[in-house]
């Protein structure tokens, strides 16, 4: 049983827009790329030229298909990593002390050096965001990119988490949600950002923007003000261009 | 409880090096981080013109393509019968002394045995340089298998396309539509843009069968029936025209609207434009009433006025529109049925279009000058934008489609406007600035010019003195007059027949024509293995190169293993397809960022060899010696015309861009520049590009050509009237007898829609398409151990529909059947999808044994092509001859033209993973087989 903090300095977290994310992938293989490289043991791939490839990553991207009541069907992009919940119950199961939240940022971390590879936390996480690496026998979750965001051999612009570096879509912001005038917070204020399942409690720090309504564009008859025809025809149509023209 | 004590700031790598990435088309500018001179991590350059730091999946996964153990290892000789996979390993002395023992004789002889075709090449202007001087007319890339129709249409239109010809203007649009955009096509520019749109709350209109990718968070969906785009935007056409919504004074002076037309059905230069002696397009001028010509200074074109020449009654373009769009065959009541789109919504869309480009338009104060001389204080603009790719382009009627759509934003006025469509440098360019196709063979010569280029009239079509076809693949014939990026899927099936006639050699790039990139995928196997009367093979010699292990390899004799892109030179030219801004000249390099750890060579670079020990007058020195050691010499020292290279950026002395002398630390300056290179266009030129006096003059200073050349939009294409007018029996040069019909009903000089030719198809009526995902590039995906954990096997997507027609269940099976054969594949139901349309991933299935991947790979097993279904040759329609699967006008493959029948059918039952049908027998691998597990960290 591990203890999370009071309260922690900053909130850190994303806030991921489902407005615009078109499902590319791209935050999934740059964040499997960096923290193959970073932070801990690598993202192992088991039988990955073979029959039923399997590796470990930290975010990956679902994609669901809505019916409406009315209209066209649709299709979400979701992409889903940890939320670095301030309620995190996979630091609370924790039998080893490694899974923590750290005070000062809020970045759920597992500490690999304690971890004994139980599980527990991923199956306390109602999210199924932390995935055990076969090959290291630990448990692997997003750290936030703990170690670009603070790291001073990286430039300025670059300490952010590398998936939000590299969206092309622009679908994912990093912040801190303690500072009301964030433009994490901004924007989820402004843009009705939500939380992944908040009956479970687990207060998460990153927050969804729901897409916008879809295929709102009004359908309408011949007589729409746009649309209003100047002649019904050709020899019509070429005495308006004629009167049109004069005026020119 | 104390927290433990964390490195926040670990040493990231050792060395930064900057390229440009390659696991698609996009060339996006890449971070490459080494450790111990090993690949660390790769992300998005942000100083790059082209993705501006951000990086796809693909890009990323690239660190894992250049450990990829599909990776070939040596050149190849092959042992076995061809397909069997058998080859031992040889030197390169060796691979290019039969290269060259094979070459030599043809290019002595007979050049045309020759046929080069090079796939998905980025160094076009290398390899058709290399092509020209062999001799050989034979010679293209992968365009006609691609979207052809989309370029060609755009450039007979316009002056330019979409894609590397141009983009939309992220920072003013307030509308964008796009049509039929394949997930990989601009991957990372439209991403980037559609987020930057949908920030500001601009609205995204997606017309896609399939609504996925950018189609899913587009803010309206249009899920039309495949291959009728253009009829919905010919409807949306009439109704802009028919409430007068289209922009009079744009379309006078910079389109051929007001251009006078032969309107006399009896003259023998019916709908021929009314010239003069020089050629210059006349009009009427409003102020004098007079004819002048289009670029007078002061003219003020006329869009209404008639002249009469004798009897003969000439009227404006315009008029001719009028005429033919204002007809009710195009209201939106008699297409909604057809397009699968109902009326009110055509109507409601173009109402938006007509809305934001008119009611939305707004100012920018800068001023500029028109090729007229005309000073204008400010630019105005049209926020609507479009932008589209394969899927309107792969129909058999996609040329006119992709006319309708060039059409559709010049009425609105929104190309080369704030907030329209804008060209990247070096186009705007008309087709009438590009070369004309050449063809004439001397052995032991180079050809007498460009192979590929744009015809204007049947004079310029590639025949021979008996008019049968020059090219082997038969582009600028009467089968397919505008074929300007050649027929690369007609080389093998047209190579076995020996029509129109026989070749030696076939010596292809990059191209995986045994599988994903042919149709027929199982007859172009045979036509490969075929063997005469002699049991020699039909088509004699097969050299192949390719970086990877990928299905071609094992059909080929001699393999000429290519390098991976961070172990090479390449460069991405103005003289090519460059990787300008809209706002920017750019170019780009790739250089060995690492060394490769096997015997391989970049290919650009054996074909530096290759030439010199051929003798190519291009790579000899006077002496006879090696001109260029390698493809980085060749970069660097190769000179196009007088100060022009393939690269723009630091010539001379280092100073000069565009145009200035070899600079041999040209490399060095370009990778101390991140890799590429950026010009600014000034700002009183960055808009009205084909008609600014400002922006024609900084061209010219940039060497994107050699005089100011100010032109018209074409909305009238007189050379598809030519080709009419010649097949109506007028004119000396004359198509075959069975080709006029289709000729004149195809070959109409305003966009028009036709069904594509489905005749001999009937009980197939379901439409089938192909879409590539986000995260893989054709074929290349399966071999990274990265991606296809993403997209490992690609299930049949069937809508609810058809779904419930047919009783199937999510993992259900069903067998999928065309004229040309049948599929047994597993299927999943989308909802999101067009009610008689089911799709697939692109080229996820693979043949056993290639790609380095186990034999039971869910890309073999399960996974599957729809190329089995597609013939390359339509289905008899009972009149004798046999109809190329291809647009009439350009020979674009009409891939999206299929149409099925499905049934449910039971799961296979054999032992061992599920398998899909036709399941092919295990090629045998060139290269060892892949780890099993990966834990991949170079740096301690």
């Amino acid at each position: 049983m591990t203890s999370l903090p009071n309260s922690t300095q900053k909130k850190l977290g994303l806030v991921i827009d489902l407005d615009t994310c078109v499902g590319c992938h791209a935050c999934v293989i740059s964040c499997k790329g960096w923290n193959t490289e970073n932070y801990g043991a690598p993202l192992s791939d088991q039988d990955a030229y073979g029959s039923d490839p399997s590796g470990t990553f930290l975010n990956r991207v679902h994609s669901f298909e809505v019916q409406p009541q009315t209209g066209a069907a649709q299709l979400i992009h979701f992409p889903k990593s940890c939320l670095h919940c301030d309620d995190a119950p996979c630091v609370t199961v924790c039998p080893t002390g490694a899974s923590y939240k750290r005070s000062e940022d809020g970045i759920v971390l597992v500490n690999e050096s304690d971890c004994i590879g139980c599980g527990l936390c991923a199956w306390a996480c109602p999210y199924g965001a932390r995935e055990l690496d076969q090959a290291a026998g630990v448990m692997k979750k997003c750290t936030l990119c703990v170690d670009r965001i603070y790291n001073e051999n990286l430039p300025e612009e670059d300490r952010e988490p590398a998936c939000v570096r590299t969206c092309p879509a622009g679908a994912r912001h990093f912040g801190d949600f303690n500072d009301p005038n964030s433009h994490v917070s901004t924007l989820s204020r402004d843009r009705g950002g939500m939380d992944l399942m908040p009956e479970q409690g687990t207060a998460p720090v990153n927050k969804y923007l729901p897409p916008r309504p879809k295929d709102a564009l009004p359908e309408i008859d011949v007589l729409a003000p746009f649309l209003t025809p100047v002649a019904e025809t050709p020899k019509g149509f070429l005495g308006w261009l004629d009167k049109t023209l004069e005026k020119l | 409880m104390q927290q433990p004590v964390i490195d926040l700031s670990p040493h990231v790598s050792d060395e930064v090096r900057k390229t440009t990435c390659y696991m698609c088309a996009c060339r996006c500018g890449i971070n490459v981080h080494l450790k111990d001179g090993k690949v660390a991590y790769i992300e998005g350059n942000r100083d790059h013109p082209v993705n501006k730091g951000v990086l796809c999946a693909k890009g990323s996964a690239g660190i894992m393509q250049v450990n990829a153990p599909s990776r070939l290892r040596a050149p190849l000789k092959r042992v076995g019968p061809r397909g069997s996979g058998e080859f031992e390993e040889i030197s390169w002395d060796e691979a290019l002394k039969i290269a060259t023992d094979w070459l030599a004789p043809i290019r002595k002889n007979n050049p045309e045995k020759l046929a080069f075709f090079t796939g998905r090449d980025q160094s076009q202007s290398f390899t058709s340089f290399w092509a020209q001087n062999f001799g050989t007319p034979n010679y293209a890339a992968h365009g006609g298998f691609c979207s052809v129709n989309m370029a060609t249409a755009g450039i007979y239109t316009m002056g330019g396309a979409f894609w590397e010809f141009g983009q939309p203007d992220w920072d003013h649009t307030k509308l964008f539509m796009l049509f039929g955009v394949a997930e990989d096509h601009d991957s990372n520019p439209i991403k980037m843009g559609i987020g930057k749109i949908k920030a500001r709350g601009a609205r995204v209109i997606g017309v896609n069968p399939i609504r996925t990718g950018y189609n899913a968070v587009a803010d309206d969906w249009v899920g039309i029936t495949p291959g009728t785009d253009g009829l919905f935007i010919l409807s949306m056409v009439h109704c802009l025209i028919k409430a007068g919504k289209v922009d009079l004074e744009y379309l006078a002076q910079f389109t051929n609207a007001p251009v006078l037309v032969n309107s006399d059905p009896d003259s023998d230069d019916f709908g021929l434009l009314l010239r003069d002696e020089n050629g210059k397009e006349l009009v009427i001028d409003r102020t004098t009433g007079q004819l002048a010509r289009f670029d007078q200074p002061g003219v003020r074109p006329d869009l209404a006025a008639t002249h009469r020449i004798g009897d003969i009654e000439h009227r404006p373009v315009f008029h001719l529109m009028a005429d033919q769009y204002l007809s009710d065959d195009y209201a939106p009541e008699a297409v909604a049925d057809r397009c699968g789109i109902p009326a009110p919504r055509i109507r409601a869309i173009a109402a938006e279009l007509a809305r934001v480009a008119f009611e939305e338009a707004f100012e920018l104060d800068q001023p500029w000058t028109d090729f007229r001389g005309e000073k204008h204080q400010t630019m105005t603009g049209r926020p609507v934008s479009f932008h589209a790719m394969r899927g309107i382009s792969a129909h058999a009627n996609g040329f006119q489609t992709c006319r309708a759509l060039h059409v559709l934003q010049i009425l609105l006025g929104t190309v080369e406007v704030p907030g329209g469509f804008r060209f990247k440098p070096p186009y705007p360019k008309p087709a009438t600035a590009h070369p004309k196709p050449h063809c004439k063979v001397t052995p032991d010569a180079p050809l007498d010019g460009p192979h590929l280029g744009f015809v204007h009239g049947p004079e310029d079509l590639v025949l021979r003195p008996d008019g049968s076809p020059a090219r082997i693949d038969k582009a600028f014939t009467w089968e397919n007059p505008m074929s300007a990026h050649g027929l690369m899927h007609m080389v093998i099936s047209n190579a076995h027949a020996g029509d129109p006639y026989k070749i030696d050699t076939l010596f292809m790039y990059m191209a995986n024509m045994s599988w994903n990139s042919s149709m027929n995928t199982r007859g172009v196997i045979d036509m490969l293995t075929d063997t005469d009367e002699n049991g020699d093979y039909v088509i004699p010699r097969i050299i192949y190169s390719d970086a990877y292990s990928s299905e071609m390899v094992a059909y080929a004799d001699l393999i000429l293993p290519d390098t991976t892109y961070l172990e090479r030179h390449d460069c991405i030219s103005l003289l090519d397809r460059p990787i300008c801004e809209a706002d920017a000249a750019a170019d780009a390099i790739r250089w060995p960022v690492i060394e490769p750890d096997r015997d391989v060579r970049g290919f650009q670079s054996v074909l530096c060899t290759l030439g010199a020990q051929l003798g190519l007058p291009g790579f000899i020195n006077e002496d006879g010696s090696q001109k260029y050691k390698d493809y980085g010499d060749y970069i660097v020292n190769h000179i196009r015309k007088p100060g022009i290279g393939p690269l723009a950026g630091f010539r001379g002395d280092g100073s000069q861009s565009g145009r200035g002398e070899v600079n041999p630390d040209q490399l060095d300056r370009y990778i101390e520049n991140g890799g590429f290179f950026v010009e600014h266009i000034p700002a009183e030129a960055s808009y009205y590009k084909p008609w600014n006096a400002a922006y024609q003059d900084w061209a010219v200073n940039m060497g994107l050509f050699d005089s100011p050349q100010p032109y018209l939009f074409q909305l009238y294409c007189e050379p598809l009237r030519k080709f009419q007018r010649a097949a109506e029996g007028k004119g000396p040069h004359q198509p075959p007898d069975h080709l006029r019909d289709r000729i004149k009903s195809t070959m109409a000089p305003l966009p028009i829609w036709y069904e594509t030719d489905q005749t001999g198809n009937d009980g197939f009526s379901i439409h089938a398409l192909t879409q590539r995902p986000m995260a893989m590039y054709h074929s290349w995906g399966s071999q990274n151990a990265w991606l296809r954990q993403l997209h490992g096997h690609n299930p049949l997507y069937l809508p609810t529909k058809l779904m419930r027609e047919n009783a199937l269940q999510d993992g259900d099976w069903a067998r999928v059947s065309s004229p040309h054969g049948s599929i047994t594949v597993p299927v999943l139901e989308m909802a999101a999808l067009n009610d008689n349309t089911v799709w697939t991933w692109n080229a996820i299935g693979k043949r056993k044994g290639a790609w380095a991947l186990d034999e039971n790979a869910p890309e073999a097993t399960r996974g599957f092509l729809l190329n089995h279904l597609i013939h390359e040759l339509l289905p008899p329609k009972g009149d004798g001859l046999r109809w190329a699967n291809s647009d009439p006008i350009t020979g674009q493959a009409a891939w999206f033209d299929l149409k099925v029948a499905i049934e449910k059918a039971p799961a296979p039952t054999q032992p061992g993973p599920l398998q899909s049908s036709p399941s092919f027998a295990a090629l045998k691998s060139p290269v060892p087989a892949a780890p099993k597990d990966l834990a991949w960290k170079v740096g301690k």
